[in-house]
């Protein structure tokens, strides 16, 4: 079911099609997956439409995308350092009779 | 509770910097130069910092956003090849909560008017997220465990 979501926005009664089990039962997987955050859904008239919740899907990924932006960030003051370093070298060069 | 659970992933940042691969090695193995840019910025405070950089060596900084826990990032170096590579594993640790043991790969190459880096991380990634991911951990599991109850049934 997750899986389906992947693919964008699905009704419930898509969502229950692959599965052998009653509409009633894929309604109830529904509102687990909506009281877990995973998904959210929306009726509209006699359709009710299901879609991730990105925010829910990318905290599994959590650490790793802390891990990367500070990297990210020590890198980019890398590059401040190394600009620095190489306009010192070039005053002295300069300085130097 | 904290939902136990490993996340396997690799990242990789790449960077060209306008230094040639002896001053970016210099930048990254030598204690006085690392410690110009390494060290957390603006209001955290770095309370512990420890490089010795051999293969084998260990480098540790413990560093303190205002107000909150102590992140402590405690590494140990595998390979040092001058001016090319650098190769080290580390943990980090926001208090007592592990959340991540990783191995990274730093490769250098002298390109154009500089040094084209190659930042290369493996990790286990460890616990997910405490606040959000727990609870939707324990529904997809729960969602699981309904799924193969209603296929055997």
């Amino acid at each position: 079911m997750v899986a389906r979501l992947t693919r964008g926005p699905a009704s419930v009664s898509e969502l229950a099609r692959p599965f052998t089990m009653s509409l009633a039962a894929v309604v109830q997987h529904v509102q687990v997956l909506e009281a877990s955050g995973l998904v959210r859904s929306e009726k509209a008239g006699r359709v009710r439409t299901c879609r991730l919740e990105p925010v829910a899907l990318r905290a599994v990924e959590g650490w790793m995308v802390d891990r990367r932006t500070e990297w990210e960030e020590r890198l980019d003051r890398l590059g401040d350092f190394l600009q620095q370093d190489h306009h010192d070298d070039q005053t002295q060069e300069g300085n130097t009779p | 509770m904290i939902t136990r659970s490993v996340h396997h992933d690799t990242f990789a940042i790449e960077r060209t910097y306008p230094a040639p691969p002896s001053k970016v090695f210099k930048a990254l193995t030598d204690p006085a130069a690392k410690a110009q840019w390494f060290l957390a910025p603006g209001d955290w405070k770095a309370s512990d910092y420890r490089f010795d950089c051999r293969v084998g060596g260990t480098e540790r900084v413990e560093s303190c956003p205002p107000g909150g826990e102590p992140h402590i990032y405690d590494a140990v170096y595998h390979d040092l090849l001058a001016d090319r590579r650098v190769v080290f594993s580390y943990d980090m640790r926001l208090g007592t909560q592990h959340l991540s043991v990783s191995l990274t790969t730093i490769e250098l190459t002298p390109v154009d008017g500089g040094t084209l880096m190659t930042f290369t991380e493996q990790g286990a990634f460890l616990d997910g997220d405490p606040a959000s991911a727990t609870s939707r951990v324990e529904g997809t599991n729960f969602l699981l465990d309904n799924l193969g109850q209603a296929l055997a049934g």
